[in-house]
């Protein structure tokens, strides 16, 4: 595998994080901001096995085996609290939900 | 024997606790006898351990009892100190103080707060135990507190009269310009030595930088001449005549009083390495004491007050001794004046008790058949006071007199001076209380309405007899039409024999003609030998002295005679109102705390208020008024704190890649 390609791989990690957290900032509704999180952790996964390869190190892949978990179990709580406001508040998007402001 | 001392605080501690819980249960005579029981036992206790202080190295014992403020390096036990001063202070301070129990039964029948008096006795007992007991300054600084709180319970204990309860704020007021003092001066000690324990930081006091010594000196002088009533703090102990007798007696003449004194002799190596001037302010300000005192006692006409001007002048007597070296001859004094001025104040609460609470001299004469024991006890009391051989006064008085002559002449004329006004006013006291014509009864109305006429600028009539009504249902029946005085019963007689007897002896204890008869400076010899100031009298000087102590004794009373018996001089011209007034000290004081003092107060408050406040203020209203501002970022927008992450996080990426070069 060329440094060009590893090039590659790191910018598709950056443009996919680009649009998670473009994703996180415009979007209204939960679920998508929810979807453009995981966006943002897979691409830093991408940039740390890319890492990995180039260092010629293990454990850039494991560390996204870490990450794997955390996502999941952070997908499992916000799905919960989605599908909990979807039943108090149909229809709300995350703006609507500012009860704690200062 | 010794290990029994830490019984003598304790027994008192003991009645004290049951009589708090159960005296209104157990009732009026029993209480009394209770409270006197547990002070006699603490008595038999302190002799048992004075025989067995006897076998002790250097006649010190120290008991630590058991931990109680251990922080860091500061550490305070409760111990007791068993060395001869403490030893003697605590046979006399527990005797003296279960006769007077034993007179307050007969004195207080009837009051309706009876258990309570000998409940606050008894805590007052343990307190003053605990203060010469202690082993530390801390300790000694409880005790002090405790003797103070229970002299203010008991000055203001008739407290349904006004003046009776604002006598006791006065008490209490003006001591805590003097605890102040002796608090700095327990923190300096600490701060000097590392430790506030009188057998730790007193051998090493001879070390300490002048300047230390002379501040700590200072500072615990300032604590003595509040407890003590010396001048300017001794405005106090007049007033604190409002009291019951036997409080007087006790605690503002006999015992809480020369606390002072006994503080000041225990530092007596702190007061050494001082600079001379401090020795020199001690005599002057106990000399000067003196003399005001006596002076203002002879203008009294409350038999109380007179007692009490006196008590401030005999310890002026004792600051005198202390400041001249003469530490012995200071606790001496103490020992003598504790019984023969027990002796006068037990006496004349028997007067009053006998005249129905009458307090003014002018309404009294011709007693001494009436109330015969009293009357001779009372003489008896009057000579010693007086320093008439071979009464214990004498003996004690011409000590300090020969160690103020020993530092300074001037000193040892105004103790002269002071001498003879003694035996004047005391003279006055008992020719117009014993003696002369009697003026009470229906034979006395019209004179006195023509002396009262005589005495309208006399500002004595405004601020006299405080005195409770303890015995309103004896008072009812009797107006001053169909006064009749009575002797008083045994349990108050039996006091004042005892007293009697050790007032006219208790010279033996140090007479100064060989060292061999001195007891009391060989006894001593432990605590203060090594900086008592050392006497060595010729057998002639020491006779002029007492030859002419003798004389002026002598002459105060003939002088007193002349006046008072054979009417040869007009009373008036010596009973000055500048002198009745007591100087106008407190009417000074008064002045100026209504004037001066408290415009400076108010601008104090206007301080506290506006900068003190102010800061205080200030600071929270500043966190009130950013937090306004700050909470508008926190707008509740899930995706603006995204925001705000990402711009943390690029702004940190930012920073790391300027200080990282590669």
């Amino acid at each position: 595998m060329g440094s060009n390609l590893s090039l590659a791989y790191l910018m598709l990690s950056a443009i996919l994080f680009v649009i998670g957290g473009v994703g996180v900032l415009i979007r209204r509704n939960p679920l998508v901001m929810i979807m453009c999180v995981e966006l943002m952790l897979n691409a830093v996964n991408l940039s740390f096995v890319t890492f990995g390869k180039m260092l010629n190190d293990i454990s850039g892949q494991i560390i996204v085996f870490f990450v794997m978990v955390v996502a999941a179990a952070e997908v499992v709580i916000g799905l919960a609290l989605i599908v909990a406001m979807a039943r108090r508040r149909p229809g709300a998007t995350a703006d609507d939900l500012r009860t704690l402001r200062g | 024997m010794v290990g029994l001392v830490w019984l003598i605080p304790a027994l008192p501690l003991a009645g004290f606790l049951l009589l708090v819980f159960f005296g209104k249960r157990i009732g009026e005579p029993r209480s009394g006898w209770i409270g006197t029981g547990a002070v006699a036992l603490a008595f038999v206790t302190a002799c048992l351990v004075f025989a067995g202080l006897w076998g002790e190295p250097e006649h010190t014992y120290e008991l630590s009892l058991f931990q109680w403020i251990p922080a860091g390096r500061f550490n305070v036990d409760i111990g007791i100190l068993l060395d001869p001063l403490s030893m003697t202070m605590a046979l006399f301070i527990t005797g003296i103080a279960s006769l007077i129990h034993l007179y307050s039964i007969g004195y207080m029948h009837g009051d309706s707060r009876f258990p309570r008096f000998f409940t606050y006795l008894n805590l007052f007992v343990f307190s003053m135990l605990v203060l010469v007991l202690g082993n530390n300054m801390v300790l000694t600084f409880l005790g002090w507190e405790g003797v103070g709180a229970c002299s203010y319970f008991l000055i203001a204990f008739w407290f349904e009269k006004e003046e009776n309860a604002s006598a006791g704020k006065k008490a209490f007021i003006t001591n805590r310009v003097g605890d102040w003092g002796f608090m700095i001066a327990i923190f300096m000690t600490f701060f000097a030595f590392g430790t506030v324990t009188y057998t730790q930081f007193l051998p090493m006091a001879p070390g300490l930088a002048q300047t230390t010594a002379t501040f700590i000196a200072l500072m615990l002088f300032v604590g003595a001449i509040g407890k003590s009533a010396q001048i300017p703090l001794f405005i106090w102990l007049p007033d604190a005549m409002a009291g019951p007798t036997p409080v007087s007696a006790l605690i503002h003449a006999a015992t809480m009083v020369t606390a002072g004194v006994y503080l000041l002799v225990r530092v007596n190596p702190i007061l050494t390495a001082s600079a001379s001037w401090i020795p020199w302010m001690i005599a002057i300000v106990g000399c000067a004491t003196a003399f005001l005192a006596a002076t203002i006692a002879l203008a009294q006409q409350d038999i109380k007050k007179v007692l009490a001007y006196s008590t401030v002048s005999q310890l002026g007597y004792m600051f005198l001794a202390v400041g001249v070296g003469g530490y012995s001859a200071a606790i001496f004094h103490m020992i003598t004046h504790a019984f023969f001025k027990a002796l006068l104040f037990l006496g004349a609460g028997s007067v009053i008790h006998g005249m129905h609470d009458e307090q003014d001299m002018r309404r009294m004469g011709a007693l001494r058949k009436i109330m015969p024991v009293t009357a001779i006890t009372f003489i008896v009391g009057w000579l010693a006071i007086s320093g008439v051989p071979p009464f214990s006064g004498f003996w004690s008085k011409d000590d300090i007199l020969a160690y103020a002559l020993h530092k300074s002449v001037i000193l040892y004329i105004f103790g002269l001076i002071t001498a003879l006004l003694t035996a004047f006013y005391m003279s006055r006291l008992v020719f117009r209380v014993f003696y002369g014509d009697a003026r009470w009864g229906e034979s006395a109305e019209a004179e006195l309405a023509n002396l009262n006429a005589h005495t309208a600028t006399d500002a004595v009539d405004a601020d006299a007899p405080a005195h409770g009504d303890a015995h309103d249902d004896a008072h009812a029946e009797s107006g001053h039409g169909a006064m009749h005085p009575h002797e008083s019963k045994w349990p108050m007689l039996v006091p004042l024999i005892v007293l009697a007897f050790f007032a006219a002896i208790a010279g033996v204890l140090n007479l100064p003609f060989t060292e061999h008869l001195e007891f009391l400076n060989r006894w001593l010899e432990p605590v203060v030998g090594e900086n008592q100031a050392h006497l060595s009298l010729g057998g002639v000087q020491l006779t002029i002295e007492l030859l002419l102590s003798t004389t002026i004794a002598i002459a105060g009373i003939i002088a007193a005679y002349l006046v008072y018996l054979k009417h040869k001089v007009d009373p008036r011209r010596i009973e000055l109102p500048f002198f009745a007034n007591g100087w106008y000290i407190d009417q000074s004081i008064t002045k100026f705390m209504g004037g001066i003092g408290r415009k400076g107060f108010e601008l104090i408050a206007m301080f506290d208020k506006v900068v003190i406040d102010g800061a205080v203020n200030g600071v929270g209203r500043a966190t009130r008024g950013g937090a306004a501002r700050l909470r508008s970022i926190e707008n509740g927008y899930v995706r603006w704190y995204a925001l705000m992450i990402g711009v943390g996080a690029v702004l940190l990426v930012a920073f790391a890649m300027t200080q990282v070069s590669f």
